[in-house]
C-alpha cells in the first residue's frame, strides 16, 4: 500500500510536468488546428535557460528560492518570446496555405532549434545544481522530497492560473471566441493574430516552467530532450480530448501515473512505450478523447 | 446629406472567381436600407466585403468619408461599423452573457457596457432567462436575438444585418424585424440589411437595391419598387 502511494505521488509529480507541456499543443491546437512539433523545443530551451539563469543567479549571492522563481520567471518570459518569434517567422506567412505545409514547417523549426541549441550549449548533459532543493521528509511512511513539493506546487499553481486566464478574464474569452470562430471573432474586434501570438507565448511558458522542472527531477538537461516528453506530452493532449484544456490537465495527470506504475509494477525498460500505446489506442478507439466532443464546456 | 456608407464601382470575389461587378451602393444616416437578390447573387459578400473579409479588388468602400479599403477588419467595431453575418455565427461554447459580452469587447467604459447589457436583456427578455446557457444550446430565433444583441453591445453607428429572416417561422420574422425598426428609430442607427425575404425586407426599409449575379440591377425608393411589376413577379411571388 505504501508502495502504490510512493509511486502514485510520484506519478502526480511527472504528470504535473507532462500536463504543463501538454497545454501548449492543446491551445496552440485549439486556436489554429496546428500540432506545433516545435513545441518540446521550448520545453528544451526552457530547461536551458533555466540552469543557466540559476547559475547566474547563484553567483550573485541569492537565496535558493529566489533564484528558484527569479529563473523560472525570467525563464517563462524568454521561452514565451522566442514562441511568439518561430509564430511570426514559421507560422503566420502559411496562416492560409494547407496544413501539411504548417505541418512540415514546424517540424523544420524543431530540428532549426534542436539544433540551435546543441550548437551553442554542446551536445553534453547539462547538470543541474539539485543540491538547491535537496532533502525530503516523512508523512505516514512516505518520502517526500522538497524537490517534489516545488514541482507540485509549481506546476499546481500554474494550472491554476491558465484554467483563471482562459475561463475568467476577457482575454480568455477572446481565446475561446477566436478558437470557435476567427472570423467572427475578428467581426467583434477581436485581434486574431495577437491572440494566436499569445497563445503561442503562454504555451510556450507553461513548458519552460516544465523544462526547469525536469531538470531537477533528472537532474540534468540535454539538448534532445523536448523530443520524448514533447510527444508523451502530445500523447497526453490526445488522451484528454486535443483542443481541451481542462482535458490536457487530465491526460497530463494520467501518463505521469501510467508512466510510473508501469516503472515500478512492471518493467522501467518499457516505460516510454505506455504513452504510445496509450496514443494508438485514444486515436484508435476515441479520436475525440477523454473529454472530447461530449464534454464541450472545457475546450477553449 | 452625406452617406455614412457608400461602394462605388467595387467588384470582388474568392480568388479568381469573380462574383461583385461594379457594385454601387449608398447608406444614408438613419436609414434602414435594404439588398434583395437570389441565392447566389452575392449579397453577402457584398457585406463581407464592405468589412474587407473579402477584398475589394476595385473600386473604394468610403466609411463616414473615409476609405476603408484593406483595414483590418478587427478595426471596425470600435469605429462604429458592425456585421451580424449570414447564420448568426453566434460563438456556441461561451454562454449567452459572453457572447454579448464580446459584442463590447474593444470598450473600456465597464459601467456603459453593463448598462448596455441590460437594456438588450429588456429588448430581447428570453437572453436574460437564457444568459448562462451555452449560445450553442439555443433555438434558430433565440441565436438571431443574440446575435442581434451582440451587435448592439458595440454601439454601432451603422449595421449590416445578413438575412435575418433565415429559418425563423413567420411570427418570429415578424417579431425580429419589429426590433430592427425598433433599433434604428430609437438609436438612430443606420441599417444595410441583406434579404432574400423581399417582402418584409421592402416592408421596413426606405430604399433598396436589387442585386443579380453580382450586379445592382435597380435601386429606388421601397414605394416604388413595391410597384415595380418585374420585382413583384420576381421577388414578390405574384
Ligand atoms: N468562400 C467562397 N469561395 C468561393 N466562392 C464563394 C464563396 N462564398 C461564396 N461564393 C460564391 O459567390 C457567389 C455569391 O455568394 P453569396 O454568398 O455572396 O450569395 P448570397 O447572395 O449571399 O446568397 P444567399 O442568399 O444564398 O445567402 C456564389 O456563387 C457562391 O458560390
Ligand atoms: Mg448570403
Amino acid at each position: 500500500m505504501d508502495y502504490f502511494l510512493q509511486q502514485l505521488i510520484n506519478g502526480l509529480t511527472l504528470g504535473g510536468i507532462y500536463a504543463l507541456i501538454a497545454l501548449g499543443y492543446t491551445m496552440v491546437y485549439g486556436i489554429i488546428q496546428l500540432i506545433n512539433f516545435a513545441h518540446g523545443e521550448f520545453f528544451a530551451a526552457g530547461g536551458y535557460m533555466g540552469v543557466i539563469l540559476l547559475s547566474y543567479l547563484a553567483a550573485s549571492g541569492a537565496g535558493p528560492y529566489v533564484c528558484l522563481a527569479g529563473a523560472l520567471i525570467l525563464t517563462m518570459g524568454y521561452c514565451a518570446v522566442l514562441a511568439m518569434a518561430v509564430e511570426k517567422v514559421a507560422y503566420k506567412p502559411l496562416r492560409h496555405s494547407s496544413r501539411l505545409s504548417v505541418l512540415i514547417s514546424a517540424l523544420g523549426m524543431s530540428i532549426f532549434l534542436q539544433n540551435g541549441l546543441m550548437l551553442t550549449q554542446g551536445v553534453y548533459d547539462k547538470a543541474y545544481p539539485t543540491q538547491m532543493t535537496q532533502g525530503s521528509f516523512q508523512v505516514a511512511g512516505l518520502y517526500i522530497s522538497y524537490m517534489q513539493v516545488i514541482i507540485v506546487a509549481v506546476t499546481g499553481i500554474l494550472l491554476v492560473a491558465l484554467n483563471a486566464l482562459v475561463f475568467k478574464t476577457r482575454i480568455g474569452k477572446a481565446m475561446r471566441a477566436s478558437a470557435q470562430d476567427k472570423i467572427m471573432s475578428g467581426l467583434v474586434g477581436i485581434d486574431s493574430d495577437r491572440i494566436i501570438s499569445l497563445t503561442f507565448a503562454i504555451g510556450a511558458g507553461l513548458a519552460a516552467a516544465a523544462g526547469i522542472m525536469v531538470g531537477f527531477y533528472y537532474g540534468s538537461v540535454h539538448y534532445g530532450m523536448g523530443f520524448v516528453p514533447g510527444i508523451k506530452a502530445f500523447a497526453a493532449a490526445v488522451l484528454g480530448g486535443i483542443g481541451n484544456v481542462t482535458g490536457a490537465m487530465i491526460g497530463g495527470a494520467l501518463i505521469g501515473i501510467i508512466e510510473v506504475f508501469a516503472a515500478g509494477y512492471l518493467s522501467s525498460e518499457y516505460k516510454d512505450v505506455f504513452a504510445f500505446v496509450i496514443l494508438i489506442a485514444v486515436l484508435y478507439f476515441r479520436p475525440t478523447g477523454i473529454m472530447g466532443e461530449n464534454v464541450d464546456d472545457t475546450r477553449v | 446629406m452625406e452617406p455614412v456608407l457608400e461602394l462605388k464601382n467595387v467588384s470582388a470575389g474568392y480568388g479568381r472567381i469573380q462574383v461583385l461587378r461594379d457594385i454601387s451602393l449608398k447608406a444614408f444616416p438613419g436609414e434602414i436600407v435594404c439588398m434583395i437578390g437570389a441565392n447566389g447573387a452575392g449579397k453577402s459578400t457584398t457585406l463581407m466585403t464592405i468589412c474587407n473579409v473579402v477584398t475589394a479588388a476595385r473600386g473604394d468602400i468610403l466609411y463616414r468619408g473615409n476609405r476603408i479599403n484593406g483595414i483590418k477588419f478587427s478595426k471596425l467595431p470600435p469605429m462604429g461599423l458592425c456585421q451580424v453575418p449570414e447564420g448568426r455565427r453566434i460563438f456556441p461554447r461561451l454562454t449567452v452573457q459572453e457572447n454579448l459580452e464580446l459584442g463590447a469587447f474593444f470598450r473600456k467604459d465597464s459601467t456603459r457596457i453593463q448598462e448596455d447589457l441590460d437594456m438588450v436583456f429588456d429588448f430581447f427578455p428570453i437572453l436574460r432567462e437564457r444568459a448562462n446557457q451555452k449560445g450553442g444550446t439555443l433555438s434558430g430565433g433565440e441565436q438571431q436575438m443574440l446575435a442581434i444583441g451582440r451587435a448592439l453591445m458595440s454601439r454601432p453607428r451603422v449595421l449590416l444585418l445578413d438575412e435575418p429572416s433565415l429559418g425563423l417561422a413567420p411570427l418570429l420574422v415578424g417579431q425580429i424585424f419589429n426590433k430592427i425598426t425598433e433599433i434604428n428609430r430609437q438609436e438612430g442607427t443606420t441599417i444595410l440589411l441583406v434579404e432574400q425575404n423581399a417582402n418584409v425586407a421592402l416592408k421596413v426599409s426606405r430604399r433598396g437595391y436589387v442585386l443579380e449575379t453580382g450586379t445592382v440591377v435597380m435601386e429606388d425608393d421601397v414605394k416604388n419598387l413595391l410597384q415595380n411589376p418585374d420585382i413583384r413577379k420576381a421577388y414578390l411571388g405574384e
